[in-house]
């Protein structure tokens, strides 16, 4: 976000949708704006929803967030920009991630991400000319027991290789039916993705796995040497007395005038879980 | 021996565990009817009991922060529960909130209940599309079965609960950020105080949670406090999901009593991959001083790992062999904080810049003694001086590294070259 990007948000002539795409994004930001107390928090999953329509954040996207919540385009414009899932261009109608986070990039994220761009020919945060598909080079995406890491459109596909990553994106450009490790029986598509991310469900939650291999693991050994949880009425020999403030050190408080994190020597990592 | 103790993640191996209707046959929202004939403050007091300690990294008791809330504040209370996980190394809640979204769902409504609110908040991270359809599925479920809306189960207890999305930025998993975000600002820090026990959420009261804390309180109110303090330790009560990756035979999610050790769970995890041995590793995640085999047997409980110089987080351990370079993961890691930090203070936002810059020099081997001296004092700037815990956190791998491998760093600058191969690092290597 610090990156030295600069956003150029496409200025259209006329920042308006035509009135049949319009009044549709009304009723729903309407929806959106319901489910909280206060409208301005509508705001991220309205940029989701404009995002679903036109496939990036363009100005009229940007006009309507603002007309609707009644703040101003720059306003809008700020939130935006600070989120790396608002694209400042058109992605791909797959856009694929590979974690590039240090973990998934020692297990082979690297490579990955070397051998995919150089097959697809376009780098970060690029789309193929056809438009059919997009690469990023995406943060640690909580999934580490399957590293090395993809996505596409923020579905998982997990234990990847360089071998299967191209396989990937040449079936995605052929049309061909791509399937995620955890996720549902079809791959939808950016805008369809970006529908969902706006609070929209799309009827596929019980489709695919509950959990993937590597969930299971501890769970599996624990089967099979008969360990459970203490059950609730055995007599338990341990009689705690539960942990106390002033035991607790972290997090310390922030405090005006003081350094963040409290009387912390700095470089050290003393007075910090002690 | 430390034996495993599936509770959250038991139900995991069932093909419908998602469902409202998987989720009840296992004895799923009994607990809730038993909640809702409690007294609020009971169910607190029950949680404080437990030593329920935050499982997002902290470690801050769960009761203790909800006796925190005033308890004549005229806005409403609001409950958050922080879904926004994205520490590097970081991967249990999401495969929870896959697996058994609905008792995160049941504990939110216990929990609201008990803190005497009326809305709550899931706040999941943006690019995990197929949790947020579960997590939408399973709130939809829980309103058409009576459990969420107005008077649930007859009890006169009213609950909206909103699955909000973000839109990636690891920033917001800091909680005032996260409130800055889910009332649709750019997602930075607030100064505290106040806290946002006493002005949170639209200023109102708001108790913020991990996913996993929230998800515990069912069993823990099913259960009753001794249950939970029967597992882990006198300070580290309960239970935890522990996640391992990278060079493990098995990596994958084991739930086990904290103060179980990194030896007894690699143990479990089939060892480090054949032929290797362990070089370093992280107990929670990148923002905890990584450890390396010296730190075995150090009980992964938040006393025991914060006396051996890191921090228990969440319970990430990130196991690197032999074949890697520290200097590249730290490198890595550090383009990581500089991505990240959200531009508001400056010794986050430049001293991040800083450290991408020299440890890109020195990776490359063509750094220098200095340049290590540089990259502490410079952690010294960041350290306790940034404005939350973002800056702090990119300070750990930095220094635990040079004072764990300096010899490694010198060895760059020497040679010129980083004296590692990654392709023996990958999955695939040997192959």
């Amino acid at each position: 976000m610090t990156d030295q990007q600069t956003y150029q948000i496409t200025r259209r002539t006329a920042a308006e949708y035509d009135p049949e795409v319009r009044a549709r994004l009304e009723r729903d930001a309407k929806e959106i704006i319901a489910r909280y107390p206060k409208p301005r928090s509508a705001l991220l999953p309205m940029l989701h929803l404009v995002q679903s329509v036109d496939g990036h954040i363009t100005q009229a996207g940007i006009d309507f967030c603002a007309e609707m919540l009644d703040i101003t385009s720059a306003q809008v414009t700020g939130v935006a920009t600070f989120y790396t899932q608002y694209k400042k261009a058109p992605v791909g109608e797959y856009h694929v991630g590979v974690c590039i986070n240090t973990l998934c990039a020692v297990m082979g994220g690297d490579q990955i991400w070397e051998e995919l761009s150089a097959h697809v020919g376009v780098g970060h945060d690029e789309a193929t000319e056809d438009g059919k598909v997009s690469l990023e080079r995406i943060e640690c995406n909580a999934a580490c027991d399957f590293a090395p890491v993809m996505t596409v459109n923020w579905e998982f596909f997990d234990n990847m290789t360089p071998e299967k990553a191209k396989e990937l994106v040449d079936d995605l450009r052929a049309g061909k039916q791509v399937l995620p490790s955890r996720g549902p029986g079809r791959l939808c598509t950016w805008k369809e993705a970006s529908r969902v991310l706006a609070g929209f469900p799309d009827g596929l939650a019980h489709e695919g796995v509950q959990a993937g291999p590597e969930s299971l693991r501890g769970l599996e050994l624990a089967r099979e040497r008969g360990w459970t949880a203490p059950s609730a009425d055995a007599d338990h020999e341990q009689s705690h007395e539960p942990v106390q403030a002033g035991e607790v050190s972290d997090p310390p408080p922030n405090e005006p005038g003081k350094p963040i994190g409290g009387d912390v020597k700095p470089g050290s990592q003393e007075g910090r879980n002690q | 021996m430390t034996t495993l103790t599936p509770v959250l993640t038991k139900t995991w191996d069932q093909p419908d565990s998602f469902t409202l209707a998987g989720y009840e046959r296992e004895g799923g929202y009994r607990t809730l009817r038993r909640a809702l004939d409690m007294e609020p403050d009971d169910i607190v007091q029950t949680v404080k009991d437990s030593g329920l300690r935050g499982r997002g990294g902290a470690g801050f008791p769960t009761g203790m922060k909800w006796g925190f809330l005033p308890p004549d504040s005229p806005n409403p209370r609001y409950l958050v529960v922080n879904a926004d996980e994205s520490e590097p190394g970081t991967c249990k809640d999401i495969p929870l909130m896959m697996a058994n979204p609905h008792v995160l769902v049941e504990g939110v409504i216990i929990s609201s209940y008990a803190i005497r609110s009326n809305h709550a908040f899931i706040y999941v991270r943006g690019e995990v599309l197929h949790v947020i359809r579960r997590l939408q599925a399973a709130v939809a479920e829980a309103y058409e079965a009576g459990y969420l809306g107005k008077d649930i189960l007859g009890s006169g207890y009213d609950l909206e609960l909103v699955v909000h999305t973000g839109a990636g930025a690891y920033i917001c998993g800091e909680e005032t950020a996260l409130l800055d975000s889910l009332e649709g600002y750019r997602g930075q820090p607030r100064l505290k105080p106040p806290f946002p026990a006493v002005a949170g959420l639209y200023g109102g009261p708001t108790v913020i949670n991990n996913v996993e804390s929230i998800a515990s309180v069912p069993s823990i109110v099913e259960n009753g406090a001794d249950w939970f303090t029967s597992m882990g330790t006198e300070k580290s009560a309960g239970f935890g999901i522990f996640s391992l990756s990278g060079h493990v035979t098995r990596p994958g999610q084991y739930e086990a009593p904290l103060g179980i050790t990194l030896r007894e769970l690699l143990d479990m995890a089939g060892g480090i991959r054949a032929g290797h041995r362990l070089k370093f590793w992280t107990p929670g995640g990148s923002s905890t001083p990584i450890f390396t085999d010296e730190h075995l047997d150090v009980p992964l409980d938040f006393e025991s790992v914060g006396a051996a110089g890191s921090m228990l987080g969440t319970r990430a351990l990130q196991i690197f062999d032999e074949t890697v370079c520290v200097v590249r993961a730290v490198l890595r890691w550090s383009e990581f904080y500089a991505h990240e930090s959200c531009g508001k203070c400056t010794p986050c936002r430049e001293g991040t810049y800083w450290y991408k810059q020299m440890l890109k020099r020195l990776e490359a081997g063509q750094g220098s003694e200095e340049d290590l001296e540089t990259l502490l004092d410079l952690s010294d700037n960041i350290l306790g001086r940034s404005f939350c815990a973002l800056g702090d956190g990119a300070t750990s791998p930095v220094v635990s590294s040079i004072k764990l491998f300096r010899d490694e760093y010198v060895q760059h600058f020497e040679r010129g070259r980083c004296p590692f191969d990654p392709a023996e690092s990958t999955l695939w290597a040997g192959a």
